[in-house]
């Protein structure tokens, strides 16, 4: 096992002078076993930390990053140069404070900012693994997370926090590692992906394979990028992430740059074009197979479904403190989704707290500036240090 | 909030049953005030369930443990005996199915506390018969149309309940206006028509 500086990125840095990271190598000594049966070796994993370590190491604090997240929460990109994707949650004096707690940020394994994916190449062919990397799942992106976390010496983390797919980690954190971890906080989640969820993950993977680019996974060895496919996917997916109300409120019918219909396919409203930017920014960043590989993981996570079909089962016993979180306007992981979380809870009398927030920004809302969120995870952490005698 | 002196004296007199380190369960936790009393004060495993989303996050945000729900349809997820007390104020008369919450409220802790306004109070038995109209207390405020009060009873309905349900009565305490008057039998005519409320510590017999 290794630790090196500074990652390997698919992509050019637009900010080379950014906090680029680490990565820990795990060597054939320390494969990882994943749930399909297969085993992944060699393999890394990147990531960024914020704060300090205590000295009895009992400040640390993971955040599980969503579907297209990455570790670069609370500090500017190196590859995109922008900040990080939850910047008013984390850093000095946010609710996850960074000079109370180590805050670790892991990228998950099937991904592409520096933990192994299927972009990477397969030392055992020399050529990148592309469709022959194995299916993972959430519970082996946790077994890599805890895997991380032995080689970090840090034996018991604070809390676990994540939003959307990070929540699920979170979830899964609680039914594996229970003893590891405090306090867990699953923000916009489910326990299982649902067939709506199930189903526009697979429009979005479709629009990726149906892309001549991707040349059947290959598309590294020939030189191209499925990127019309993966933009596709990402405005469809997209969609999802807000609200009907909050589109309309932002958009509206607004025309983009334009007096009058065109009569034409080019795109006249504001709401085509701003689905068009986001498709276009996001392939700079997110390699396509990584894309197929971390959706098909939120399709297959049921929590329930080791527990014999019993969600309570998962949390039995559970010595955690759980804080969940929803958006009454988050139709992708509804307030219905995360309060099944809060009965199985209940189910086994954990110590749960559910708070529904109201907004009409969508499932996004976990990521944006709603205060009300910003209260409940400074309520909960401070409650949780106390209990555990941090200052 | 360190001593119970900030607590409303309802809230206060409930605290002094409860002992320290106890697993507590508050059903209609409100804003908090006595959970948080109980947590930091007596440093009680505590749990909530409230009604009104803006109170459970407020709840929340004070690092109390509460879940948005009801007693009526969220109790029977809880399993039998987990907690020491389950505390009911100021709401079974409240909820839809009384005799059902109790009944849970038993199962799921060792012993029960309740309080709730009486219905048999002089004031309010005057007020409907000269009045002739529903009485319009200090303690209960609301007209006939539009309270959440469903189900009123008198201390002597309520004693009637807990022995219907099975359970037994540990200490009674009478409530007159912002005070707590002290332990009652709760089988006497006195405090049914004198104490404008009551709390009960039950337990299944």
């Amino acid at each position: 096992m290794t630790e090196t500086a500074n990652p390997r990125f698919l992509r050019p840095l637009s900010a080379p002078g950014a906090d680029a990271g680490k990565a820990v190598n795990f060597g054939p000594d320390k494969p990882l076993m994943l749930d399909c049966g297969r085993t992944l070796s060699p393999f890394s994993i990147a990531y960024m930390t914020y704060g300090t370590l205590n000295a009895a190491k009992s400040n640390a604090i993971l955040i599980c990053h969503a579907l297209t997240g990455d570790q670069f929460v609370a500090s500017e990109h190196p590859v995109t140069g922008k900040p990080g994707w939850w910047t008013m949650m984390v850093g000095p004096g946010r609710p996850i404070d960074t000079d109370r707690f180590f805050v670790i940020c892991a990228n998950v394994i099937g991904s592409c900012m520096g933990s192994t994916g299927p972009a990477e190449i397969d030392p055992a062919t020399g050529k990148p693994y592309a469709l022959d990397f194995p299916l993972v799942t959430i519970r082996d992106m946790v077994r890599a997370q805890s895997m991380l976390l032995d080689a970090l010496g840090i034996e018991t983390l604070l809390a676990v926090i994540g939003g959307s797919m990070g929540g699920m980690q979170a979830l899964q954190w609680a039914a594996s590692y229970p003893k590891r971890v405090r306090a867990v906080m699953p923000i916009a989640c489910a326990a299982r992906h649902s067939a709506q969820n199930i189903a526009f993950h697979e429009v979005g993977r479709q629009a990726i394979m149906a892309d001549p680019d991707w040349k059947g996974g290959d598309y590294q060895s020939h030189g191209t990028r499925p990127s019309k496919g993966l933009a596709v996917a990402r405005m469809a997916a997209h969609i999802t992430y807000l609200s009907e109300m909050a589109l309309q409120r932002k958009f509206g019918r607004n025309l983009q740059n334009r007096e009058a219909l065109s009569f034409q396919f080019t795109p006249d409203f504001q709401i085509e074009s701003y689905l068009h930017h986001q498709g276009a920014t996001f392939v700079d960043r997110f390699d396509a197979n990584s894309y197929l590989y971390i959706t098909r993981a939120m399709d297959y996570f049921d929590l329930a479904e080791d527990y014999a079909g019993h969600l309570a089962d998962a949390f039995r016993d559970s010595p955690n403190r759980f804080c969940i979180i929803s958006f009454t306007s988050d139709w992708l992981f509804p307030t219905a989704e995360n309060k099944r979380i809060a009965h199985a809870l209940n189910a086994v009398a954990a110590k749960v707290s559910f708070v529904e927030i109201k907004t009409d920004k969508g499932h996004d809302s976990f990521l944006l500036d709603e205060p009300e969120m910003f209260d409940t995870v400074r309520g909960f952490l401070n409650a949780v240090a106390s209990a555990d005698g941090l200052a | 909030m360190s001593s119970t002196s900030n607590l409303r004296a309802d809230l206060a007199a409930i605290a002094e049953m409860i002992p320290a380190g106890a697993r507590v369960l508050d059903v209609g936790c409100g804003d908090g005030a006595l959970l948080e009393y109980l947590v930091r004060t007596k440093k009680v495993d505590g749990r909530g369930i409230e009604l009104s989303q803006q109170n459970v996050n407020a709840c929340v945000a004070h690092g109390l443990a509460v879940v948005q729900g009801d007693a009526d349809s969220d109790l029977g997820e809880y399993p039998d005996q987990v907690f020491d007390f389950v505390i009911l104020s100021q709401t079974i008369q409240a909820t839809e199915k009384p005799s059902q919450v109790l009944e849970h409220m038993l199962r799921i802790g060792r012993q029960a506390v309740v309080s709730l306004p009486n219905f048999g109070h002089w004031r309010v038995r005057l007020a409907l018969l000269f009045g002739g109209r529903m009485p319009r207390t200090r303690a209960l405020g609301y007209s006939w149309y539009d309270t959440p009060n469903i189900h009123l009873c008198t201390i002597a309905d309520f004693v009637d309940l807990v022995r219907g349900n099975g359970a037994v009565i540990d200490r009674a305490l009478a409530l007159k206006g912002d005070h707590v008057a002290g332990d009652v039998r709760p089988d006497s005519w006195g405090p049914n028509f004198a104490a404008q409320g009551a709390i009960f510590l039950l337990r299944k017999s």
